[in-house]
């Protein structure tokens, strides 16, 4: 018998784990998830859900978001909420790339406009963009710049010319965590950070002109400002090395504290600490620097957006109204109050490939997206459609207001490269008016749509579950890719 | 005997570095890691670089020398292609000192691969027998 045999469904597309098929398990497991992608799911998946469930202070469930696949330690697309009275924080629930996200940014535009300008917007792009392995930032941090950047994010952005001071409004936390400490950042994670800031990076990150290619909620879509036709930009980055090395320097502190503490972990890179301890507030600290680092990158990379836009279309951004629609974190975790049970329960909830779906009425979500919730961001892969959804109250109760956050891999890399050729997929994309243009032809291989589960199954079950439900489809017209 | 082999990992990319002891095989596994960068036949010694670390078990000194290496790549903008590498058994503590050599990217002349984003404990061991394999697992 294997530990699938054992997965119950609920409903259409929800499975549960019971907190019975491991004694150490202190909460149930549960999988937003459809039939097919159940069958395909790997086993070492599903346990790494039960050992998520079997951690100090685990708050009702241990989930898994419809894109889940297996991770390091924690599952990618996992979702877990921790008692800040008993539980704890681990890095692995986090990720190693702090604040990985996606940002959405509007215009007035329509295909028409920049139909005929798409390759010089491209060459702009990619000219005034940093990407790449060993790309370097084009901004010089000087003296203290760097502890600015990490305890201010986007406002220190906004502060030194990178774009507009409404931006902030729309920023999952107003692009800048209070509760950061740079003091709490290692200085080899700086040294990381200061070359690397205002960059994109490479893999599965990129920049991409879409769009707006179908609208399912025209409400809701109005509110975000969206309407089909019209040209948007999307950003998919997180925080660079500045994110990875934060990751590993507190995995190395964790995997000490574990052990003083006499945590039971199934898995080293699950390592974690108490709440109240030393090194979890520590590692809290130094997290929320390094996401403050990924809004302000995401913040620097949306000013050089619009610049590039100015160059070629030769009218000014606010002429084009080229405003951010949203920009979501989908690998943090973050101190929440969740409702259960009419009770206010403070919970550290930890999001790991995972996008906060807050429904209606939350303080969090922009005042003038409170009345239908949050705009949801989830990014397919190169030269597929992009989804924009919003949070909802079902969300609210049984996901601690989450939901997925894009397609996953299902092909490595060698296999991608055998089984598709980088000049196939360019002839391809372009035959379908798609124009890409990376630092690699390897990453184009490497990164190829198939190599990705598609990501509009994953939306399809989030809308159907209720998690998060879809409000417009964007599509890509031209990528670039690190 | 083979320096190193890469091995499939769905998101990422997994190797084996290969010695006759545990300082030739850590020598090959910067071999193995800056050809997932880039390609290390290309990457002349001009410059070197010295480093010593501390770790608690061979396992987590594999970890801090392989960080390690990450970092002088971003933060000195360089590739490697060579790594001398002394361990020694202090007590209860493992000690490395490394000397490395590289020369500054040029991607102009440099093959441009992946980026290392960081890397895991995930299946990570040092196994020490006639030969020496260690197996390591980078996030990209």
């Amino acid at each position: 018998m294997t530990i699938k045999d054992e997965i119950k469904k609920i409903r259409d597309n929800v499975y549960e784990v019971p907190g019975s098929y491991n004694k150490k398990m202190r909460a149930s497991g549960r999988l937003y998830i459809d039939d097919e992608s159940f069958d395909a799911l790997e086993e070492g998946a599903v346990q790494q859900i039960v050992n998520v469930a079997c951690l100090p202070g685990i708050f009702r469930y241990s989930i898994a978001m419809p894109d889940i696949h297996f991770g390091y330690g924690f599952p990618i697309g996992g979702v877990a909420a921790f008692s800040m009275r008993n539980g704890i924080v681990s890095p692995g629930g986090v990720g190693f790339d702090i604040n990985c996200g996606v940002r959405l940014i509007k215009s007035n535009l329509r295909q028409e406009d920049i139909q005929d300008h798409l390759d010089e917007l491209v060459d702009a792009l990619f000219k005034n963009i940093p990407s790449g392995v060993g790309s370097k930032g084009k901004v010089k941090l000087s003296g203290n710049d760097i502890n600015d950047v990490l305890d201010y994010g986007a406002e220190w952005a906004v502060e030194n010319g990178y774009g507009w001071d409404e931006d902030l409004e729309v920023l999952e936390e107003n692009g800048r965590i209070k509760a950061a400490d740079s003091s709490e950042v290692s200085d080899k994670a700086k040294k990381r950070g200061i070359p690397q800031l205002g960059s994109l990076g490479s893999g599965n990150h990129f920049l991409e002109i879409q769009v707006v290619d179908e609208i399912y909620n025209e409400e809701v879509a109005k509110i975000y400002g969206l309407e089909k036709g019209m040209i948007v930009i999307m950003v998919h980055t997180g925080s660079r090395g500045c994110g990875h090395q934060v990751c590993s320097d507190y995995l190395r502190l964790m995997d000490k504290a574990y052990k003083n503490y006499k945590i039971d972990i199934a898995d080293r890179q699950l390592a974690c600490a108490p709440l109240d301890s030393k090194e979890a507030q520590s590692y809290l600290k130094a997290m929320y620097a390094a996401a403050n680092y990924a809004w302000a990158n995401r913040q620097m990379i949306t000013h050089w957006i619009r610049e590039s836009f100015e160059e070629v279309l030769g009218k000014s951004a606010r002429d084009m109204d080229m405003q951010i629609v949203y920009d979501v974190a989908h690998n943090i975790a973050k101190e929440e109050t969740h409702d259960f049970k009419g009770n206010d329960m403070e919970v550290l909830v930890h999001r790991k490939g995972a996008t906060r779906a807050f429904g209606p009425g939350r303080e969090e979500v922009p005042l003038k997206y409170r009345e239908v919730g949050q705009p949801v961001l989830i990014p397919g892969t190169m030269g597929t459609a992009s989804y924009v959804l919003h949070g909802t109250q079902t969300a609210m109760e049984e996901t601690f207001g989450s939901t997925a956050h894009g397609a996953g891999r299902i092909l490595s890399r060698s296999q991608a490269k055998k089984d598709y050729k980088p000049e196939d997929i360019v002839n391809n994309m372009e035959s379908n008016g798609i124009k890409i243009k990376a630092t690699s032809k390897n990453v184009i291989a490497e990164e190829a749509p198939g190599a990705y589960k598609d990501v509009d199954s994953v939306v399809r079950v989030s809308d159907s579950t209720g998690i998060a439900k879809l409000v417009a489809k964007v599509k890509p017209l031209a990528v670039t890719k690190g | 005997m083979k320096k190193f082999e890469y091995f499939d990992v769905t998101a990422d990319i997994g190797f084996y570095a290969f010695g006759k002891n545990l300082n030739e095989a850590f020598e090959n596994a910067g071999l193995a890691m800056f050809n997932i960068i880039s390609n290390t036949d290309n990457i002349d010694k001009i410059k070197s670089i010295d480093f010593e670390i501390t770790s608690e078990d061979n396992v987590s000194l594999l970890y801090d020398y392989l960080e390690e290496l990450l970092f002088y790549h971003e933060v000195e903008f360089m590739l490697f292609s060579e790594f001398s590498v002394q361990i020694s058994q202090v007590d209860d503590a493992y000690y490395l000192k490394a000397i490395i050599k590289g020369e500054d990217i040029n991607w102009d002349k440099h093959e441009r691969n992946c980026e290392i984003k960081a890397i895991t404990f995930h299946q990570m061991e040092v196994d020490i027998s006639d030969v020496v394999s260690l197996k390591a697992i980078v996030d990209l």
